[in-house]
């Protein structure tokens, strides 16, 4: 036990170097987005006023934190623009993590019930589509859902449709690629508790008679609750903010939250706008992103 | 006594779906990468023409050249900083600021991209840092030695701490039994930590979009403003390659894991 206890002190120690970055890369910028996002935009290098200049003396301090005001965030609330790509960040969000749920379980859950060494196999087959990239996915279902592409040729040679139907710029295509991109983020969660449970707390209610539906839904479905809330947060909180798959998927009329914080940084240079919608997307997100930290610290240091 | 069926027909049929949903997009862009017709939807018989055009395209090379270069440095810099991380979060105990620490890890595996681009972007501003290969660079490590730390802690917490405390009782000091006991059973994490460094680096659009200067664009950055103009076949081909790439460091990776595990069977069954 002593020694447990001496080998933490050195381990101790090893958390500088990264305490310090993070501080520095992680931390600190939050504090420019903040102070930004109380600042008005100008046309000087960098675009916002008042700059914190230390060097110009206290008066000087004391006069641009007076100029500081919560303007972006009153446009923010009160322009529509911003109301609704929030609303439907929400909503994309929730409707995509809808589907990526009823069509991730059935995966997890087959993969779940293979003979143990067909398992690891699979979840390898799972996860290897997530280590290529992500624009690659993306790009790879314009490829088929083009006006003439392979998805609209199949069709019209089955003679299902007469005429190529339109699929890119539609919300059905930015679903499409949402799920096809966060799927293997649902199923790894799921699969992990689902593989660790009993079976035979299945027979067992089997052979009290209950039909199979019965068995699911009243012991497999609650015993899988929490790998079924750490897939949910690990797919609805980035795509809240996501920005390349509407973009390029979806039609420019509606636009996402993060389309909206993207356009105004790089095309009206507004940083002070941007900076504000940053930090209301991170109050918004605030609930979820702290639950999914509980989840993986209790998790990771159940094994400690 | 009723058994229930292990494995149903619905079960197979699901993970037979679930696995050609996620691999036919994959087939189908490397197939057409081959292709040797412009029209990206007639397939015109093989050919490596896109190939030939994209080692000709200089912007698409130096891109590629930039993202590589970032990618191994970020990925070396974050196994380093994050192997440490998870080495203080799992043997530390108790210390002051653990849980601003974890905290300040975890955070940015969810965080939308947009906003950990736009903060650090407007810290290297406020620096007045000239933006390029060092800002992506550290942009990336920032994000990625998060993930290492997740995946060498996730390690760590299933070791038979026993051995560490063994080596100890027989005269090693800490350091010591870290080096020679330790860090030889969490190299394939560490390994694997790399990789997946690596390839989240490769793959980064958003972070970099908003950490780079103009004139050092990445290659999602450049792949990324082809692809809204429309589709081009040497898009496929250069993901094809990307593809190819990535499959290569899997490989490595998961050979190197075996590698270490049948060696670390034999030193220490665990």
């Amino acid at each position: 036990m002593s020694s447990r206890r001496i080998f933490a002190r050195p381990a101790r120690f090893a958390a500088i170097a990264p305490y310090v970055w993070m501080v520095l890369f992680f931390l600190v910028p939050f504090a420019f987005v903040l102070k930004i996002s109380l600042s008005q935009t100008a046309i000087a290098q960098p675009p916002y006023e008042p700059v914190f200049d230390l060097t110009a003396g206290w008066d000087a301090l004391k006069a641009a934190f007076a100029a500081l005001s919560v303007d972006n965030f009153k446009l923010l609330v009160s322009d529509d623009i911003y109301v609704f790509a929030y609303v439907r960040s929400l909503t994309v969000a929730l409707t995509a993590t809808s589907l990526l749920l009823l069509i991730g379980y059935p995966i997890a859950y087959g993969m779940a019930r293979l003979p143990q060494r067909w398992q690891a196999v699979a979840m390898v087959l799972v996860i290897v589509p997530f280590w290529t990239s992500f624009l690659i996915r993306i790009y790879a279902w314009i490829n088929i859902l083009q006006h003439d592409g392979l998805l609209n040729q199949v069709l019209l040679a089955l003679h299902l449709v007469s005429q190529p139907v339109v699929w890119l710029s539609t919300d059905t295509a930015m679903y499409i690629g949402i799920v096809y991109s966060y799927l293997p983020f649902m199923i790894l969660p799921l699969y992990a508790t689902l593989a660790k449970m009993e079976p035979a707390l299945e027979e067992a209610a089997a052979d009290l008679g209950a039909p199979p539906w019965q068995v699911f839904w009243l012991v497999t479905f609650p015993l899988s609750l929490p790998g079924v809330g750490a897939g949910v947060l690990l797919c609805f909180i980035p795509i809240v903010g996501e920005f390349v798959i509407p973009d390029l998927l979806a039609g420019s009329n509606a636009l996402m939250i993060g389309q909206t914080l993207w356009l105004e940084f790089f095309t009206n240079k507004d940083w002070p706008v941007a900076s504000a919608a940053a930090i209301v997307l991170l109050v918004v997100l605030l609930v979820p992103l702290l639950l999914y930290e509980r989840l993986q610290k209790r998790q990771l240091e159940r094994g400690r | 006594m009723r058994k229930v069926s292990r494995l149903s027909r619905f079960n197979i049929a699901s993970l037979a779906l679930g696995l050609a949903f996620l691999y036919l997009p994959i087939l189908i862009l490397v197939l057409y990468s081959f292709n040797a017709s412009r029209l990206v939807t007639v397939w015109g018989g093989w050919s490596l023409r896109w190939y030939h055009e994209f080692f000709n395209d200089r912007a698409m090379i130096e891109a590629a050249w930039m993202s590589l270069r970032v990618a191994v440095a970020s990925a070396t810099i974050a196994t380093l900083l994050g192997t440490l991380a998870a080495v203080a979060l799992s043997r530390g105990e108790r210390f002051r600021g653990r849980t601003l620490f974890s905290g300040m890890l975890y955070a940015p595996l969810v965080m939308p991209e947009v906003i950990t681009g736009l903060s650090l972007l407007l810290l290297f501003v406020a620096l007045n840092a000239e933006r390029g290969f060092w800002t992506v660079t550290i942009a990336h490590t920032t994000l990625t030695m998060c993930f290492v730390a997740v995946v060498v802690q996730s390690r760590l917490g299933s070791l038979d701490r026993s051995l560490e405390e063994a080596a100890m009782d027989l005269g090693c000091d800490p350091v010591r039994a870290f080096v020679a006991v330790t860090l030889p059973l969490i190299a394939p994490a560490i390994v694997a930590g790399w990789m997946l460094a690596f390839t989240l680096s490769l793959d980064d659009l958003v972070i970099a979009s908003f950490t780079t200067g103009p004139g050092s664009a990445t290659l999602p950055i450049r792949i990324y403003s082809e692809v809204r103009l429309g589709v081009k076949p040497e898009i496929n081909a250069i993901c094809t390659l990307v593809i190819a790439l990535i499959a290569v460091v899997i490989v490595i990776a998961s050979l190197a894991s075996k590698l270490s595990s049948s060696q670390g069977e034999s030193a220490a069954p665990l």
